[in-house]
């Protein structure tokens, strides 16, 4: 497990959540400490899919390596009942919310680290599902910029934690925010993932081209970035990847 | 043929159901129920919940969107505490036609209805649902058209025979049907009692926009806050969520929003260029929240092609479970295109969810039309695929 970096997720024609549910299993497998900020499915869905993969989410946040944010249960209690304290979604209630400073504290309080002598787990990990939700939801681009940014200090510098994030590409339909925050993200990545639906269309037994970009951020781009494409097929419990043109149905 | 193994399935009784349910229970009872905040023993309850069926694919509590040709491409039917996004044709008229199929579907099952809208008084509209098709009624119509059409193709005879034979045996009465999806004859209306025995809830915007609100101005517009309100306290008061120990809930609500995005909401992002772009996409984020949390099924209608910030669009879609597209060839060039001349319209499965799965139920046919001939709407593959069009 490499520490200290930021993952960025990103689908475009396609659906990229298959990532979102690998890299939640790798890391709970991988025994670390995982703040899950689950905005767009319920927590039944993740916990479901994960049992397919070999984790049990239950498990995990009645023992305290999961911390999981359920955001579309969360937003219906923020939104029909004025809450006592700041609750990490407020932003909701508000008119014009400036940041998402609620919940920058929510994911630093989630990956503090804990000094009582139980069993440590390893690096902090924040994974998003997914930024562009939040774009809908009445935040411009420039604060969720910036509420990742902060969390980068605490989780990536600070603690030698990772953060893996997904943001759709909206291709051509002119999101002129979602595209400042892909392309701000891009930029502040280590690694790159995209799903891309492929250019011909919906097939059967290929369901997508997956690129993986390897980056060097801190460092000026003379040195060329690493660049693979697989394509891939989702099957029930896993993902399986192959060559370009050398799907099993091809050959 | 898939059509016909799930109305095999359905055409058998409850019972049926209750049995393929327990067998699921055992293994991975945690598909069985929605994502109600509910214990555990509320979803042995739900396998017999009237009108609901699993989904073979993954345990999923489905119900029918009243158009059976419809729920096999979707997978089999409407996932509970999902929302069916229908992009509006033009004129809103098959959109419209969807919506009614939709409530009727809900009547039928003895299904509680919550009905929005800002055009049409919610009464009215239950005025116009077409009637559920009845055996004896079937026959006699085809009967008659049989003489009529004595040089109908044998495709077409063949087909209606074959849909005539999966007819169920239906009780006249407002009793819930055990099947699960019902065709329904367009030119006739749902009987007067059946309506009478049903239980609903009507929102019509012109009638609450002036009550105050509870609630702090957010980004939202007004009309969106009261419907939010309005189905939460449903949800809430009928037991729907499961929160009240008391009310122990055993059947669906069934919510219908009808031209969502319209001016006539108070929502001007069909006006302008620079509307508010966030009030239509928080409405459906919360909606949502309500609907993973409750024994829920809604379908919105929204006339998207009037939206004028398509990137408004692609958020609404990535908000939405299930998007279905409608194209209806009425007043473009496609009217007089001779490749379609027998459809009505196109249909586009534009987004189907992927449940407490990996991989969903994708259907291969790309190119879907519909038509709406002799009471029937119904859709076909077609091979317009390299019209180049």
């Amino acid at each position: 497990v490499t520490k200290g970096k930021l993952t960025l997720l990103c689908d475009a024609n396609t659906d990229g959540s298959f990532l979102v549910h690998h890299f939640l299993s790798f890391y709970l497998k991988a025994n670390c400490k995982v703040c899950f900020v689950a905005l767009i499915q319920s927590f039944s869905h993740y916990n479901i899919v994960g049992q397919k993969l070999g984790v049990s989410l239950t498990v995990a946040r009645e023992c305290g390596q999961l911390v999981f944010l359920e955001g579309l249960k969360s937003s219906v209690d923020v939104f029909f009942r004025a809450q006592a304290e700041p609750h990490p979604l407020q932003f909701l209630r508000e008119a014009n919310a400036e940041n998402l400073q609620p919940l920058y504290e929510f994911v630093r309080e989630a990956l503090k680290p804990v000094d009582d002598g139980e069993a440590a787990w390893r690096c902090p990990v924040l994974l998003v599902d997914d930024l562009s939700v939040l774009l809908s939801l009445g935040m411009g681009a420039v604060a969720v910029l910036d509420f990742i940014h902060y969390c980068r200090a605490t989780v990536c510098w600070e603690r030698k934690g990772n953060i893996v994030a997904l943001v759709h590409d909206s291709g051509d339909t002119e999101d002129e925010e979602n595209n400042i925050l892909l392309n701000g993200l891009s930029h502040q990545s280590h690694l790159i993932l995209r799903a891309e639906g492929l250019a011909t269309g919906f097939c059967r037994d290929v369901h997508g081209q997956l690129r993986i970009l390897w980056r060097t951020p801190s460092q000026p781009t003379t040195q060329r970035d690493q660049s693979l494409t697989y394509q891939y097929k989702i099957q029930d419990k896993s993902v399986s990847f192959f060559a370009k043109g050398m799907s099993p149905a091809v050959l | 043929m898939a059509a016909v193994a799930t109305c095999g399935t359905g055409a058998g009784s409850t019972g049926s159901v209750v049995a393929a349910g327990s067998k699921n229970h055992v293994t991975s009872f945690q598909r069985r129920g929605p994502r109600a905040s509910g214990s555990d023993s509320s979803y042995s309850r739900l396998v017999s919940i009237a009108g609901t069926r699993p989904s073979v694919r993954n345990g999923q509590l489905l119900v029918s969107t009243g158009l059976p040709a419809l729920d096999q491409l979707l997978g089999g039917g409407l996932a509970v505490g999902t929302v069916l996004l229908i992009e509006e044709d033009k004129y809103n008229i098959y959109s419209s036609l969807l919506f009614k199929y939709f409530l009727a579907e809900g009547i039928i099952n003895g299904h509680t209805l919550l009905v929005a809208s800002a055009k049409e008084d919610p009464a009215d509209i239950l005025q116009e649902l077409p009637a559920p098709l009845l055996d004896d009624n079937f026959k006699k119509d085809f009967d008659e058209e049989a003489c009529n059409h004595k040089t109908a193709e044998s495709n077409i005879k063949m087909k209606i025979a074959w849909r005539y034979q999966l007819l169920p045996k239906m009780e006249a009465g407002p009793v819930s049907s055990s099947r699960f999806g019902h065709y329904y004859d367009a030119s006739k209306k749902m009987p007067q009692e059946l309506i009478e025995a049903s239980k609903w809830h009507g929102f019509f915007f012109p009638e609450k926009s002036s009550s105050t609100l509870n609630i702090e101005p957010c980004s939202l517009t007004h009309g969106y806050i009261k419907l939010l309100q309005f189905i939460q306290n449903i949800i809430y008061e009928e037991g729907f969520d499961g929160s009240n120990p008391q009310k122990k809930q055993k059947n669906i609500l069934r919510i219908g929003i009808q031209n969502l995005g319209s001016p006539l909401w108070g929502d001007d992002i069909c006006c302008t260029e620079n509307g508010n772009s966030h009030s239509l996409t928080k409405f459906l984020y919360v909606l949502r929240g309500l609907l993973r949390t409750s024994l829920s099924a809604c379908m919105i209608t929204m006339p998207t092609h009037l939206i004028q910030n398509k990137a408004i669009i692609s958020r609404v879609t990535n908000l939405s479970d299930t998007v279905v597209g409608l194209e209806s060839f009425i007043g473009s060039e496609r009217e007089t295109n001779p490749l379609y001349k027998d459809y009505h319209g196109l249909i586009h499965i534009r987004q189907i969810p992927r449940l407490n799965n990996l991989i969903y139920d994708v259907s291969d046919v790309k190119d879907l039309a519909f038509k709406l001939k002799r009471k029937l709407f119904t859709i076909e593959k077609t091979d317009l695929g390299y019209s180049g069009i």
